[in-house]
């Protein structure tokens, strides 16, 4: 909250997740179709390393709400994608994720850098209204979602993206500190 | 220079394959649900503005079957940025045709901002489609079909038209379960 204090020693304190970690269990969740608008939470540990992977295809978008409906229409048959964004651009296509992964019921999952948390700090807990607001209304939706800020954090992935494809709907994975690049 | 929007539609149909998808929205969709009801019709775009994301996305999941996306310029100027992405990632078997009426026509016809200078083919252009079209009239758009559908996209293809018959609008159909089911089933029965 805004007037709280934090000195340098608790943000040394948190170490970052693997970069190299997060795409490992990426790809073990049969993730290949990349959609992504650039966030500077994850730009060095995720997104430029998954450009230069032949594994993924990577779709580069103009904005948030694309990807929505690129991740969509691709469930149809079957094909695996994730949206790599902002929280910011999450918060722009909360239309389309409401009604194209809730309504619809289609297994839209999300990867969204909180741009602004504190390392240290409970993204509930952030100075930033702009990241401690996102869970609450990712529950107002009733969009199942999980926090990845830790090493070892990232395993629940796999088990995360096959749970929101066979129950079809989305699922929301917040980065809460810049992945380490691999 | 006429061309109606029904009139355009129907000269599309004998051209649709069956294995083809074409992902419809709003008036476009409800005439073309009245003329060309079929299976792989994709009509749960959801959100305004959406149809030429969603014809991307299944274009690229579905490399081996033609995506037709039939989008309304009211929905498209709320996606623009869809013409830069499409473009780019060069999908060859997208091809994007655009009712211009230049009105919001299922929300009270009202103007387009700029409905008397918008140019949507030069949208298009300027964005890196591998071929755009314009047409106001139906025989030349007709006579074009065959050879554009099977040029490589994303191909893109305005059609200046006015309201044909007034088609019934069925919202509760596209937004239904029961329309994305019969779009799933198709799409994996092969």
């Amino acid at each position: 909250m805004a007037g709280i204090s934090h000195s340098a020693g608790d943000v040394a304190k948190v170490r970052p997740p693997s970069g190299a970690a997060i795409i490992a269990a990426l790809k073990a969740a049969d993730l290949r179709e990349v959609v992504a608008v650039p966030d500077i939470v994850t730009s060095d540990g995720l997104l430029w390393p998954i450009s230069r992977d032949p594994e993924f295809r990577l779709t580069r978008i103009c904005k948030e709400d694309e990807g929505v409906s690129i991740c969509g229409a691709m469930s149809y048959n079957g094909t695996r994608a994730i949206l790599l964004m902002q929280q910011t651009g999450l918060m722009d296509s909360l239309n389309a994720i409401r009604a194209i992964g809730v309504e619809y019921e289609l297994p839209v999952v999300m990867m969204v850098g909180l741009q602004g948390k504190e390392p240290h700090l409970h993204p509930d807990q952030s100075a930033s209204y702009g990241v401690r607001i996102i869970r609450p209304v990712l529950d107002a939706m009733s969009l199942s979602h999980s926090l990845i800020e830790a090493p070892g954090d990232e395993a629940h992935i796999p088990q995360a993206v096959a749970a929101a494809y066979a129950a079809s709907r989305p699922h929301v994975f917040l980065i809460g500190r810049p992945p380490e690049a691999p | 220079m006429t061309l109606y929007r029904d009139a355009a539609l129907k000269a599309l149909i004998p051209h649709i394959r069956d294995d083809d998808i074409v992902v419809a929205v709003y008036q476009s969709c409800f005439d073309w649900l009245a003329l060309n009801p079929r299976a792989l019709n994709y009509v749960a775009v959801g959100a305004m503005g959406q149809a030429s994301s969603h014809g991307l996305g299944l274009a690229l999941a579905n490399p081996d079957r033609r995506v037709i996306v039939l989008d309304g310029d009211g929905s498209l100027l709320m996606n623009l940025g869809s013409l830069v992405t499409i473009a780019h990632a060069g999908v060859a078997n997208l091809y994007h045709f655009l009712s211009v009426n230049r009105v919001y026509e299922v929300n009270g016809a009202h103007p387009l901002p700029g409905a008397d200078k918008v140019d949507f083919t030069g949208f298009a252009r300027a964005s890196g489609y591998a071929g755009v079209h314009g047409f106001g009239e139906l025989a030349p758009f007709a006579s074009v079909l065959p050879q554009l559908l099977s040029t490589a996209g994303p191909q893109f293809i305005a059609m200046e038209v006015r309201p044909g018959k007034p088609y019934p609008r069925d919202y509760a159909y596209i937004h239904s379960a029961q329309a994305r089911a019969q779009f799933r089933q198709a799409l994996n029965r092969r």
